[in-house]
């Protein structure tokens, strides 16, 4: 009759609680670093944001206490993601359209994805080792040698990868009787892709994509020997060639400074990057569970 | 008869948009090809970037720690050593934690509000840039451990690994940077792996009167395990790879130590640190560790590709 109740004492009902416990205690250790980590980011960052920042230059670090702004490298961070979304997206989708669309499964394409499995995973140094290589040292850009324009190339090299997994997987999930539909009535194979396959796979894709980009903007490693660093307001088009500041490049630099104005000032502009990436994340985690529940296909 | 032929030619499609058709396969042929071309390409440039070092110096290049520019002799020893030890190290402590926090999610402790939560709660962890995460642990993390090390020093000073004095940056800090970043990889993945395991395998082993961490150990797991090894394999080539956090964390010295108190080098933050201001053989040198980096993570993350290609899910 005992045996029909629950015994604390059992060997098992004791090392099960252990156990329990135990993964409770991981599960905590995992997010106590995220919940200090952004609440230290939110006061200590939040506290230094003045109108100021957004306008004006850095002071170059010394002994002075006012640091200045983050414009030049607000400005920069938006125009070298901007220049690596304009390379990978349409290199990105288009090879996403053919993987998903054209391949039957062949020694070619399987080589493709097996390819940007391995992209995905090379060191995001290596990328900027790479460009410094190809465009910085032979100056192959007009002569200019660091320039944003470097530092958008490198930032594209990591984007690529996660563009087309997106849009190949995007592209994938869309049921193919749309597609014979849509070739049944007639519709060449590049309008049956362009006006029904890509816009019933438009809000993934566009998500994956999203969030490439954000992530792109937090890149450091390869931007700090292609693009480099600058303190100086980016005033026209010429600029492009010529050395630019980002967030990114910004907060590793004024880091590693020894004086307290330019640790501010860091502190600042990861208060920026993060509630920029963060809010990006939540937004697009929302947006695909809103997805998910009024899916019409 | 006649109408119907011409209707037939109607039909047909203009020679222009067949055109449109077939430029449109080759473009999307063309920009999937880009991939390949900059995969080979990063690796040939590396590599032969890195060729003057390579003849001069060979395999000698893995096993010597001399990093002199101004006698030009160059050894990345003490760089291998640190990316390999802090990444193994730091996986080792991450694998256990991070599992634990995927069983944690997907079994039925807490309510499933409070499980997704701390789900993406993880997940938003790997979104936040390694540059902040290395700003948070010059300020916050490494004042923080101080004591934590001066006791370490004191009473293990004994052992090799905590052999010297605690002076500020140095390779334990940047292991436990490694293991903030690797925590939400290896738990995503694991916990997907976890997902994946068919529900009619659990509650068979309930049915035999398995308790619930009895069915854990010996069949969740065992079922989710090809799945986790790829996601461990992954955060160990990210591990590797790292750059800007352990940079900026690691204290950045060339002298060789089996401490993990003292200040160390990877590969990654030595491309960082020297890249911009090298000149000469130097440069060919830097790329030739590069390139040694290249190859390790090459390795990792083939090697994780064929593991989930040759044991993905049998149920």
């Amino acid at each position: 009759m005992n045996s029909l109740y629950y015994q604390k004492r059992l060997s098992r009902n004791i090392g099960d609680k252990f156990f329990t416990s135990l993964s409770v205690i991981c599960a905590l250790i995992a997010i106590l670093p995220l919940i200090f980590l952004v609440t230290y980011i939110l006061i200590k960052g939040g506290s230094q944001i003045t109108p100021e920042l957004f306008t004006l230059e850095p002071n170059p670090p010394g002994d002075d206490l006012d640091a200045g702004g983050i414009n030049p490298a607000l400005i920069g961070t938006l125009i070298i993601t901007t220049i690596a979304s304009i390379i990978a997206i349409p290199v990105g989708v288009g090879g996403g359209i053919y993987l998903a669309e054209y391949s039957k499964g062949g020694a070619f394409s399987r080589f493709i994805r097996f390819g940007v499995n391995v992209l995905a995973g090379v060191p995001s140094i290596i990328a900027g080792v790479f460009i410094y290589a190809l465009i910085v040292s032979t100056k192959i850009l007009f002569g200019s040698m660091y320039s944003g324009l470097a530092g958008g190339m490198a930032l594209s090299i990591l984007m690529l990868p996660t563009v087309i997994k997106t849009t190949d997987e995007g592209l994938k999930l869309v049921p193919n009787e749309l597609r014979y539909a849509s070739l049944g009535v007639g519709a060449s194979m590049y309008t049956t892709i362009l006006k029904v396959t890509l816009p019933s796979a438009f809000r993934s894709i566009a998500t994956g994509v999203v969030l490439s980009i954000a992530r792109a903007a937090g890149e450091t490693a390869p931007l700090i020997f292609t693009a480099l660093f600058s303190y100086y307001y980016i005033t026209g088009f010429g600029d492009l060639f010529y050395e630019m500041g980002s967030l990114a490049v910004l907060i590793y630099n004024f880091a590693l400074e020894p004086y307290d104005a330019q640790n501010k000032l860091a502190w600042a502009a990861s208060f920026i990057l993060v509630l920029s990436i963060l809010s990006v994340n939540i937004f697009s985690r929302i947006l695909a569970a809103f997805t998910e529940k009024t899916k019409r296909v | 008869m006649e109408e119907k032929l011409t209707l037939f030619k109607n039909r047909k499609r203009f020679g222009i948009e067949k055109n449109i058709d077939i430029i449109f396969k080759n473009t999307a042929l063309v920009l999937s090809s880009f991939v390949a071309i900059i995969l080979l390409g990063i690796i040939l440039v590396v590599f032969f970037q890195s060729f003057e070092s390579f003849s001069r110096y060979g395999l000698k290049f893995l096993v010597t720690s001399e990093w002199n520019p101004v006698k030009d002799e160059y050894g990345a020893f003490t760089a291998i050593y640190g990316t390999l030890v802090t990444s193994f190290l730091s996986l080792l402590i991450t694998i256990p934690l991070g599992v634990g926090t995927a069983i944690f999610i997907t079994e039925d402790f807490v309510p499933k509000v409070f499980r997704e939560i701390i789900g993406s709660f993880v997940e938003l962890l790997a979104a936040i840039p390694s540059v902040v995460l290395g700003l948070w642990a010059i300020f916050v993390m490494e004042p923080f451990f101080r004591t934590f090390f001066v006791f370490l020093h004191n009473f293990f000073g004994w052992i090799p690994l905590f052999s010297t004095e605690p002076t500020g940056r140095n390779s334990l800090l940047a292991i436990l940077i490694l293991v903030v970043m690797l925590l939400p990889i290896v738990t995503s993945i694991a916990r997907d792996s976890l997902n994946q395991v068919p529900k009619k395998l659990r509650n068979a082993a309930y049915g035999i009167g398995a308790s619930r961490w009895k069915t854990i150990f010996s069949v969740i797991l065992p079922a989710a395990l090809s799945g986790i090894m790829a996601g461990v394999l992954l955060a160990l080539g990210r591990a590797m790879g790292e750059t800007m956090a352990v940079t900026m964390i690691i204290g950045n010295s060339n002298a060789f130590s089996w401490s993990l108190l003292s200040p160390g080098y990877t590969i990654s933050s030595m491309l960082a640190n020297q890249f911009g201001e090298a000149d000469g053989s130097q440069v060919s040198s830097l790329f030739y560790a590069a390139f040694v980096l290249m190859i390790l993570s090459l390795v990792v993350n083939i090697f994780a590709q064929w593991l989930v290609k040759k044991f993905s899910l049998k149920y």
